[in-house]
């Protein structure tokens, strides 16, 4: 596929489509279950809960055991998906989700909405710009942070097929949904989503959007882009990180999460140990966040269209 | 079923283990484990229906999950001793390569561990997950639970106590060895419980006491009381006394012996004192 060929088709939030997607992955599979921490409308669980009440766990504000519930529930064959802010189920239970889920090898999903600046007026409480970093450096977790609604529909079903435990990330506000919605998700598979020749931008969730933004004006002025989406944060699709820096020269990484210990700093170790060159982020400068609209902290935190085609320049200028 | 003299022949055969165990890396938690000996050996060799052909999903069979981890000597001891392992795997416990670590894993696939326990307060937690899944498949066993309670301390578990009665959890046995140390010193002075059956009665559990945890009879007397209690719409909480590094005179009722290991002279003579069936 090229630029042009991706069209907005609607304007929906990616929590939205987990919800579609933890409803079709319930009608696939009877073992899956869903549980939740007082947000139930916040996951888009109604559907899922009115299909399969008995189905479904109401833990309330208590999201420590609620995690532990999960990782004892996959014991008899059940697979849950613990439901929460992403905030909520990352760091206010990292201890949990390490030795009751990922030390344990337990088959739990985390879905994890309202991740990051776009969350909104809620402020940086509940902001969360950490999570894929806690999340990735847990051995054995694999980290998805899929882009729109019809890209995390079909990452809630591809999670909830695969073996082990998952972090899916996505977020709270209405988005663009320009992915096909028929695609195959390919767990750990990087998307290009354009071939191009001087720069490759890697961008996942929300900000494969502005990324895609920036790759049409930049092509409109005579620059080849190669567009990835990173769906699958860990594990890290290497070969296609390699083979697309090799041909390109030189990468921005685009990712609405502080810029340390995200997908940034995934591939910047790649890279180094690999195939040094020049690497240019978008992302939170190391920094919590604060209240406004989505797209005014996007604009404020330097996450938005302009800042990926100034990174883009920034990385072309640095090329040898 | 076992006679209570057979059982408390394996009581003292396993607190041989514990002792030798611990004697041999110089680490581990020995009062707590010799404190829970008669627990255990109840439940894996009388209470509990399981089998030591191990699978992780335990679909028919009775579960039980150690929270407070640390006592991990009794533990693998008494899966070792119930035909879970070879018990000559004892002595690999605390080193390099072996899958007996210093708090229970699954990670190294040691058969009869179902979840990793260690840090404090989550077992309780794992352990309604496995009962509401039991609900759901339609399977009638039980899940059993063993908790410290210092560990009663950690916040989680009391997430986990509102939550069970108000799902009416009722295929659940949690056990609190009530032995009143932790690290620091006398549970009562580093943070009281204050009236833990009072407390578990108010969160809305089916709750029943246990009064010499270190007594055979009694343990299995309480153990099938427990059993009795489920399925009546409560999950059941036992409140058993024991005490900590009970069968081992200077080991017993003081918490210095929470985390050391004894040293040769008090091996020697802690196996002099566990050589026969004793009403401890």
């Amino acid at each position: 596929m090229a630029l042009s060929d991706y069209t907005v088709q609607n304007e929906v939030d990616t929590r939205s489509g987990f919800g579609a997607g933890i409803l079709a992955l319930g009608r696939e599979n009877p073992n899956v279950v869903a549980l939740c921490a007082d947000l139930v409308g916040s996951l888009k669980l109604d559907d899922f809960i009115k299909e399969f009440p008995e189905r479904f766990i109401q833990c309330g504000i208590a999201e420590a055991n609620m995690i532990g519930i999960a990782a004892g529930m996959t014991i008899g064959g059940k697979i849950p998906f613990a439901t929460s802010f992403a905030n909520f189920v990352t760091g206010r239970v990292y201890d949990q989700i390490r030795q009751s889920v990922a030390y344990s090898g337990k088959n739990v999903k985390i879905a994890a909405s309202h991740a990051g600046l776009t969350l909104g007026e809620d402020g940086a409480t509940h902001q969360i710009l950490e999570d894929i970093g806690m999340m990735q450096m847990l051995p054995g977790m694999t980290v998805i942070n899929p882009c729109d609604y019809n890209q995390t529909k079909a990452a809630t079903i591809a999670a909830g097929r695969m073996e082990g435990p998952v972090y899916l990330r996505f977020g709270r506000p209405k988005w663009p949904n320009f992915t096909p919605a028929d695609q195959t998700f390919e767990i750990g598979k990087a998307v290009v989503m354009n071939e191009g020749t001087d720069v490759t931008i890697f961008a996942t969730g929300h900000l494969v959007w502005k990324a895609l933004q920036a790759a049409r004006e930049l092509e409109k002025n005579g620059i080849s882009v190669e567009l990835i989406n990173i769906h699958t944060i860990k594990p890290l699709d290497h070969a296609a990180v390699i083979k697309s820096v090799a041909k390109t020269g030189c990468a921005v990484i685009c990712e609405e999460h502080n810029y340390i210990g995200g997908l940034g700093s995934a591939i910047a170790t790649l890279l180094g140990r690999e195939l040094p060159a020049p690497l240019e982020q978008v992302a939170v400068n190391d920094s919590f966040g604060e209240s406004g609209t989505p797209d005014q902290l996007l604009a404020k935190y330097g996450l938005d269209t302009p800042d990926v085609i100034a990174a883009v320049r920034r990385a072309l200028a640095r090329k040898k | 079923m076992a006679s209570i003299e057979e059982l408390q022949r394996m009581a003292t055969q396993v607190r041989r283990d514990i002792v030798r165990m611990v004697h041999a890396v110089n680490s581990g938690h020995p009062g707590g484990s010799l404190g829970c000996t008669e627990f255990l050996v109840a439940l894996y060799f009388d209470v509990m229906k399981h089998d030591p052909k191990f699978s992780m999903d335990g679909i028919g069979q009775d579960l039980f999950f150690l929270s407070n981890g640390h006592i991990s000597p009794v533990f693998y001891s008494v899966l070792a001793r119930s035909g879970y392992f070879d018990v000559a795997e004892l002595a690999t416990f605390r080193k390099l390569n072996s899958r007996l670590q210093g708090h229970p894993t699954t990670h190294e696939h040691l058969p009869g561990i179902r979840v990793a326990s260690g840090s404090l307060g989550q077992g309780m937690s794992v352990a309604i997950g496995a009962a509401l899944t039991k609900k759901l498949n339609r399977d009638n066993s039980l899940v059993f639970s063993l908790h410290g309670d210092g560990e009663l301390q950690e916040g989680q578990i009391w997430e986990s106590m509102l939550f069970a009665p108000h799902h009416k959890v009722d295929n659940l046995i949690c056990t609190v060895d009530y032995n009143g140390q932790q690290i620091d010193g006398p549970t009562e002075k580093v943070l009281s419980l204050g009236d833990l059956e009072a407390k578990a009665k108010a969160f809305g559990w089916d709750v029943m006491a246990i009064a010499d945890g270190n007594n055979m009879a009694q343990v299995i007397d309480g153990l099938n009381e427990a059993k009795s209690r489920t399925g009546h719409g409560k999950p059941v909480f036992v409140i058993m006394k024991t005490a900590m590094g009970a069968g081992v005179d200077f080991m017993m009722g003081s918490h210095k012996w929470h985390g050391v290991a004894p040293n040769d002279e008090q091996l020697k003579a802690a196996l002099g004192q566990l050589v026969e069936e004793k009403d401890y």
